[in-house]
């Protein structure tokens, strides 16, 4: 025990006088966290909305007052003119512009057909979709209403179910985890580990009468206490700060956190065994498992939406497992036994990290 | 003679695939010597040492320590020696006080017995004033002392210092070489490797290795002599490279 107090004072003043670790590990979490929860929202509001009214009617009006106040569209600009559109796409102002017919509501009433064209600026085609959704989607609702007056023989409703606000950063403390764990976890730890090899502290160290257990151990430790840390950093802020719930089982949700950053050390610990110096440390981490992480994992891009290959290889970073596992206990409030697949294939993972790096560890010493 | 043998070394060997760093070594070394490896880079020194020191597996062969066999009681080895690269193996990041401190916390001295002897080692060495700078910005000759003595903290019987004057003056070598003649004076054994042939001259008892094996034991006073040569350096020409020797 005491050794691990020398080894946790040693590494702490490693990391202290290291201004880049110590901005990793202490400002990265609440940094992260706040990019994710503020910045980064999926939803659409207040998109710039330009309406070209050839008619100039009660129901284009209507129709107009309709967009205008679902909250999702902003009135940039009254147009008269087609070829305007293009220059207020060009300019950026404007994401959608509407166009009336003319005599809308008159050849409504009397043909039976009136003709509304929706003009979206897709150079940011999720965006241009959504809002085409959103406006075919009211002037559907309007039509309805029309038709039926007061009485609606068909109602549809939807509920959101687990996000009812479908708040973003819901989705994003499960990633953020991941993230920092393998961060922490696995680059700081392989890396810390390559650095004494490349500097020979290794060496001095192995040949004292501390076990390599021991060894591993008190190296690994330091990054494990941060990394908890940190864990707790993010589900405080993410209670406090962005009223994510945990409807699950809090004991779970630590259990899974914690399995997952000890595979993370485990595959640290592997990283440091095959990697010679600490830039290939760092290169192993950033490609490798960093940036898969961020991509593969669910995290940010649906799984559901990658080609059925990118799915296959998606299946070999754990993070995706974690996600899925965490998303389950936080949010639907689901016990051990809806995720024990995952956690067993974590615990798999990890067993397996740990199994080679004991043999490579056997290697070099041979 | 009735000298107390410390270590021994019979039919040593170690391949690393098809090459043989240490083919077929035997050898001892007497307790209280200064007991130098020489040899050119590559000829299997530092191999052999870390054989010895448990840092690496022999092929075949048997080697023992103070009595303690090198397969079975590794962890018991590690606590009766000490070692110093040729990397100096300090934390550049930490003050020279912390290295110390970290490096006796994972011998298990720590607490009242640690200020004591880190007190009395600041002192002989006369490092109070860079105590607390980093080890890092002091220059390489007082890092190759601080390292010696770090090696030497917990008290070794036995020290193993692996070419731990290279790039370092002759002036800072002659110092170095002075510390090891104080730890032999108190007992220690010095077990020593170096590709400086003046360096030879210092120790009691020199092996030369040429391409994994020892070509030559004996005193630098009787090698001289077996070889006819002035000086070390003649001796390993002759013995190691004898067709250049006459040219």
């Amino acid at each position: 025990m005491k050794q691990f107090i020398g080894f946790f004072r040693k590494e702490f003043i490693h990391i202290i006088r290291d201004f880049r670790s110590l901005m990793i590990l202490l400002l990265m979490p609440v940094i992260m966290m706040l990019i994710f929860g503020y910045a980064i929202n999926m939803d659409i509001k207040n998109a710039g909305i330009a309406i070209m009214d050839m008619s100039g009617d009660d129901m284009t009006r209507e129709i107009s007052d309709k967009i205008l106040s679902s909250g999702y569209f902003e009135l940039n600009e009254v147009i008269s003119d087609q070829s305007r559109v293009e220059e207020l796409f060009k300019e950026g102002k404007v994401k959608e512009v509407l166009v009336f017919e003319q005599d809308f509501a008159r050849k409504y009433n009397s043909e039976g057909v009136a003709k509304v064209q929706i003009l979206a600026d897709a150079s940011d085609p999720n965006n241009a979709n959504m809002l085409v959704n959103y406006t075919n989607g009211i002037i559907a609702n309007y039509l309805i209403q029309k038709q039926f007056s007061e009485f609606l023989p068909l109602q549809v409703q939807s509920r959101f179910r687990y996000n009812e606000n479908l708040e973003s950063v819901y989705m994003f403390v499960p990633g953020l985890i991941a993230l920092l764990a393998m961060l922490i976890s696995t680059m700081m730890t392989s890396i810390s580990i390559t650095r004494e090899k490349e500097n020979g502290t290794m060496e001095a160290i192995l040949v004292s009468p501390l076990k390599p257990w021991q060894i591993v151990l008190g190296k690994v430790a330091p990054y494990a206490f941060i990394a908890l840390s940190n864990l707790i950093v993010i589900l405080l802020m993410g209670t406090f700060v962005f009223g994510v719930p945990y409807r699950g089982n809090l004991f779970l949700l630590l259990a899974v956190c914690i399995l997952f950053i000890l595979m993370a050390l485990s595959l640290g610990i592997l990283i440091s065994t095959i990697s010679s110096n600490q830039l290939m440390a760092m290169i192993i981490s950033m490609v490798g498992l960093l940036l898969p992480t961020i991509l593969l994992s669910g995290y940010i891009f649906p799984i559901e939406n990658m080609p059925d290959w990118l799915q296959y290889i998606s299946h070999i970073f754990p993070a995706r497992y974690f996600i899925t596992a965490l998303k389950a206990v936080m949010l639907k409030g689901l016990g051990f036994l809806y995720i024990w697949k995952e956690i067993l294939i974590i615990f798999g993972m990890m067993m397996l990290f740990l199994g080679v790096s004991i043999k490579k560890f056997k290697i070099r010493l041979a | 003679m009735d000298k107390e043998r410390i270590i021994i070394v019979k039919d040593l060997v170690k391949r690393f695939g098809d090459f043989t760093a240490n083919d077929h070594l035997n050898f001892e070394v007497y307790k209280g010597e200064i007991f130098g490896f020489l040899g050119a880079n590559g000829a299997g020194k530092t191999t052999a040492m870390k054989i010895l020191c448990g840092l690496s597996k022999p092929t075949s062969g048997e080697a023992n320590i103070a009595g303690l066999d090198i397969y079975k009681d590794t962890h018991n080895i590690r606590k009766i020696i000490g070692y110093m690269s040729q990397r100096f193996s300090l934390y550049e990041d930490l003050t020279v006080y912390e290295n110390i401190r970290f490096f006796a916390g994972i011998y298990g001295i720590r607490g009242k017995e640690f200020k004591k002897k880190v007190q009395k080692l600041i002192e002989k060495l006369n490092i109070q004033n860079v105590a607390h700078t980093l080890v890092g910005a002091i220059p390489l000759g007082w890092k190759q002392k601080l390292a010696f003595s770090i090696a030497m903290f917990h008290e070794p019987p036995i020290v193993f210092l692996d070419e731990p004057t290279s790039g370092v003056d002759p002036h800072t070598r002659r110092q170095f070489w002075e510390m090891i003649y104080q730890a032999a004076e108190e007992g220690v054994t010095v077990f020593v490797t170096t590709h400086y042939m003046d360096e030879a001259e210092y120790c009691d008892r020199v092996s030369i290795m040429d391409h994994g094996k020892i070509a030559a034991l004996d005193t630098p006073a009787k090698l001289r002599e077996t070889a006819g040569a002035v000086n070390m350096n003649d001796v390993f020409l002759k013995l190691v490279r004898p067709q250049k020797a006459e040219l």
